[in-house]
């Protein structure tokens, strides 16, 4: 059955990804997992180890939230009331991490 | 517009079934920052054994992110095959990723064995405890998840998922993406920064 078409607050619908894309972004995904594995492994890659893998893993969460779950086209709003509260949780995470001494150097 | 769409409308143009969810989201983002701080905060400060590279079996682990992900393919899929109509599509990728959310949770439950088995328990040592309730929680999600899709799988073979309500598999979807990305971030905080 169809609304009227003077529908005050029409849901707004917007175009989601085509399968090629999502088959792309799974493909990045699996070699940006290869590559954090990889430099884990390797000794070489020691020294840069935690900044390394916390932008792979910054990348791989920031095209998962982006394409498969459609933040980049949908709403801003949903973006909001996502992105505000992990702010929230990562400040929380930075500083009790800082309370507890997490971050003082070490001899 | 369908009605069942039209009545879960606001007035600023969005779902409000997606708008709750997005809402919801936001909360378990803060309930696992707070159970991944309190794994940062203990971490390094058991005084007895075992220890995360004692016992930590990363290529095991590497392959139930990539059972994850792939799952999370699988999601997007099942949507778009939805959203285009095709049920039949539409049936195959939902019962994929449910499969494979039952393959990483098989896999956790073989890892949670093999610790207790090697002395690591929830009472053991302050790595046991943040590492089994944090990644209890996350499998007890991934659990629902599962339950979720298999329930939509069945309203999908009894022929009520159609494209007019493909709102409620993306709404499964968006769960189960986010169940992903926070394995994102546990594999490398917990499995790989040790």
């Amino acid at each position: 059955m169809q609304q009227p078409s003077t529908d005050e607050h029409p849901v707004v619908q917007h175009a989601h990804p085509t399968a090629g894309v999502y088959l792309r972004v799974a493909t990045i995904l699996v070699i940006l997992t290869v590559i954090e594995v990889g430099v884990f492994y390797v000794p070489a890659f020691h020294s840069i180890l935690v900044p390394a893998l916390l932008l792979l893993s910054a990348v791989k969460f920031t095209l998962v939230v982006m394409f498969y779950m459609h933040l980049k086209m949908d709403s801003r709003f949903f973006t909001f009331l996502f992105g505000g509260p992990l702010l929230l949780g990562l400040g929380m995470t930075m500083g009790l991490m800082f309370l507890f001494g997490a971050f003082a150097l070490r001899r | 517009m369908t009605i069942a769409a039209a009545t879960h409308r606001t007035s600023m143009g969005l779902d409000s079934r997606k708008m709750a969810f997005w809402a919801f989201i936001g909360s378990e983002c803060l309930l696992f920052g707070s159970l991944i701080s309190t794994y940062l905060v203990y971490k390094g400060r058991s005084v007895v054994g075992p220890y995360p590279h004692d016992i930590l079996n990363i290529p095991f682990t590497s392959v139930s992110t990539f059972d994850l992900l792939m799952s999370s393919l699988m999601m997007v899929l099942a949507l778009a095959a939805v959203q285009r109509g095709d049920l039949k599509w539409a049936k195959v990728w939902l019962v994929a990723t449910a499969l494979l959310g039952i393959f990483f949770l098989s896999g956790q439950v073989y890892e949670f064995t093999s610790f207790v088995r090697e002395g690591l328990t929830l009472q053991t040592n302050l790595f046991g405890a943040t590492f089994f309730v944090l990644t209890g929680t996350h499998g007890a999600h991934v659990t629902v998840g599962v339950v979720w899709l298999l329930t939509l799988w069945v309203r999908a073979l009894q022929g009520q998922l159609t494209a007019a309500n493909a709102v409620t598999v993306e709404i499964c979807g968006l769960y189960w993406h986010f169940v992903d990305v926070i394995w994102i971030v546990i594999f490398t905080v917990v499995y790989l920064i040790q």
